[in-house]
């Protein structure tokens, strides 16, 4: 896809997309052939430029056709470079980060006040925590109780200009949240146990809503981009497509 | 007219209690802002549809998204001042873009908060909000169009931004000039042929005043509510300009972006006439009291009657 279309958000794209896997195909409840159904789970991918990986789990969980992916990039498509409602299965456009959390919130008080038993889960970039909006969302999460609310962070450490903790030291995100009143996990978040595992528990404590701070590798699977910073957005060559290609088949094969 | 009595968020918080009672998805959400929304019995009536954030507008407004995406009709309010800047992206993704059935309520708009200062003046609100494509803008000159724009609201899905004013204002319209609003259809309060007034919110009453000074003199001055700032009544405008020749915008917000600009991009492309836009110039307000405020820029019905005339007065020397 972005090769094809010439630009995208390639490395957080990777980094997170064993979590949405997870997500989409373990642990959340939806019926792509009714998208607003009320009693679906709810995901919202407040890093709205990891759309590469969203676009591919929405067509291949059913929301809209596999094929449609090849319009990525192309003048007029409903694929934009940040995901909007004109996309089944979206739940709110995003892209200007920091904003996520709070719409859930919001989904998670509704469903809290309307005795629903559905979850929202919310996937944020750990660059985004420089947002100051994260953190008021945070304390409304932890204020009203909304344990049914699962915050993930996609901890690849890096962000546009180089590691997160040059850029704007975030550490002890765990302890941060911790002290907000959520319940911490830490996860690898590329081995499915360990998320499938995290997301199914969840609640973990009653009252209380739910941080996986999940460890990521920025470019996971193609060698040349893992843990590279000027790999946030770039676009492979066709050699540099073909051998991280070849590389995903064979970590597949592998496994 | 009838002299001040509540102010227009009574009369917004009282009508949006009584529809709330009648339909459970309508939520009220406040910014540590519950008393001078006057959402207090509010709260206390229907105590499962009021949320409170905090003083976290951004949270706010996306929270308020979050519900509305989850099936209620949500009402967020507080001050103008932090509605249509600090949280103005959430009002622009998660609302506008999202058409989210999400109303920011924005309380003591313009000039309210008078001497408090520039922090809590809305003079730019009018500019931006009504620049983001699907997001309705009113507003309301008295209580009782507060009250049936409070229950158009509460009637229909779709983003939407709500100005009020803080201070107790005399009613325009009231049981004696009955109107039903219609989004997008000014409402005109006063014939005259020698030029035209379009006036919103608090200026309505000093621009009538004006209307009424001029016609002793013989100078016919028409009036027009243009409370639906978006969607705009251009084929009232037009008309105003091709009847009458002459317009006049008077406005609590800045001269920039706001309801003169609105008029002028309507009378550019379909009737060209002189356009006076009458609104607050750029510099920031010295201290005052809203009412000081409106003296001391000429927003009274004196003062802009003076205004008109020397316009009036300039073009028929030419």
């Amino acid at each position: 896809m972005i090769f094809a279309a010439k630009g995208g958000h390639i490395g957080g794209s990777l980094s997170s997309v064993d979590i949405l896997t997870s997500l989409f195909f373990h642990v959340m409840k939806y019926d792509p052939v009714r998208p607003q159904d009320p009693a679906r789970d709810r995901f919202i991918l407040s890093k709205g430029h990891s759309v590469e990986g969203y676009y591919c789990a929405l067509a291949y969980a059913g929301f809209f056709p596999e094929a449609r992916l090849d319009e990525y990039g192309r003048f007029g498509t409903m694929l934009y470079g940040h995901p909007t409602l004109k996309v089944p299965g979206v739940e709110i456009p995003s892209g200007s980060l920091g904003h996520g959390l709070a719409v859930g919130v919001g989904m998670a008080l509704a469903a809290q006040r309307d005795g629903a038993g559905h979850r929202v889960f919310v996937l944020m970039g750990d660059g985004e925590q420089g947002e100051g909006s994260v953190w008021e969302a945070a304390m409304a999460a932890a204020h009203y109780r909304l344990d049914r609310l699962v915050a993930i962070i996609d901890n690849n450490r890096l962000q546009i200009s180089g590691p997160v903790d040059a850029v704007l030291r975030s550490s002890s995100l765990a302890e941060k949240y911790a002290s907000f009143g959520w319940a911490v996990r830490e996860v690898d978040g590329h081995d499915f146990g360990e998320l499938n595992a995290a997301f199914d528990a969840a609640p973990w404590e009653p009252g209380r809503p739910n941080l996986v701070l999940a460890h990521t590798i920025k470019g996971r699977g193609a060698s040349f981009m893992e843990n590279e910073s000027s790999w946030h957005h770039k676009t492979p060559t066709r050699e540099q497509l073909e051998d991280a290609m070849d590389q995903l088949d064979r970590a597949a094969e592998e496994t | 007219m009838s002299a001040p009595g509540i102010s227009s968020r009574h009369a917004f918080s009282s009508t949006l209690l009584e529809l709330a009672r009648l339909d459970s998805s309508i939520y009220a959400l406040c910014s540590d802002s519950k008393g001078s929304v006057t959402l207090g019995a509010f709260e206390k009536a229907l105590p499962g549809q009021f949320v409170e954030a905090g003083i976290a507008e951004q949270d706010a407004v996306g929270i308020g998204a979050g519900l509305a995406r989850s099936g209620k009709r949500v009402f967020v309010c507080g001050p103008a001042c932090f509605y249509a800047a600090r949280s103005l992206d959430q009002v622009k993704v998660d609302v506008a873009y999202a058409g989210s059935d999400v109303k920011i309520v924005g309380i003591s708009g313009g000039v309210s908060y008078g001497a408090l200062g520039s922090t809590h003046h809305s003079l730019h609100d009018l500019a931006v909000m009504r620049t983001f494509p699907g997001l309705s803008v009113f507003l309301p000159c008295d209580n009782y169009q507060t009250a049936a724009v409070t229950r158009l609201l509460a009637a229909s899905a779709g983003p939407a931004y709500l100005r009020l004013g803080r201070a107790p204002v005399a009613d325009v319209y009231g049981e004696d000039r009955p109107e039903d609003f219609v989004p997008g259809r000014a409402v005109q309060l006063h014939e005259g042929r020698d030029c035209t007034i379009v006036a919103a919110g608090e200026m309505v009453q000093p621009a009538l005043g004006a209307a009424l000074l001029l016609e002793a003199e013989g100078i016919g001055v028409r009036i027009l509510d243009a409370w639906s700032i978006k969607p705009f009544d251009a084929e009232a405008v037009t008309r105003a300009a091709r009847e009458t020749g002459f317009l006049f915008t008077v406005e609590e917000h800045s001269r920039y972006g706001g309801l003169g600009a609105a008029v002028a991009e309507v009378v550019v492309e379909t009737c060209p006439v002189p356009v006076r836009i009458l609104g607050f110039p750029d510099e920031w307000a010295p201290a005052g009291s809203s009412a000081e405020l409106f003296d001391h820029y000429g927003f009274t019905a004196a003062k802009l009657a003076q205004r008109v005339r020397a316009a009036l007065a300039t073009r028929d020397r030419r």
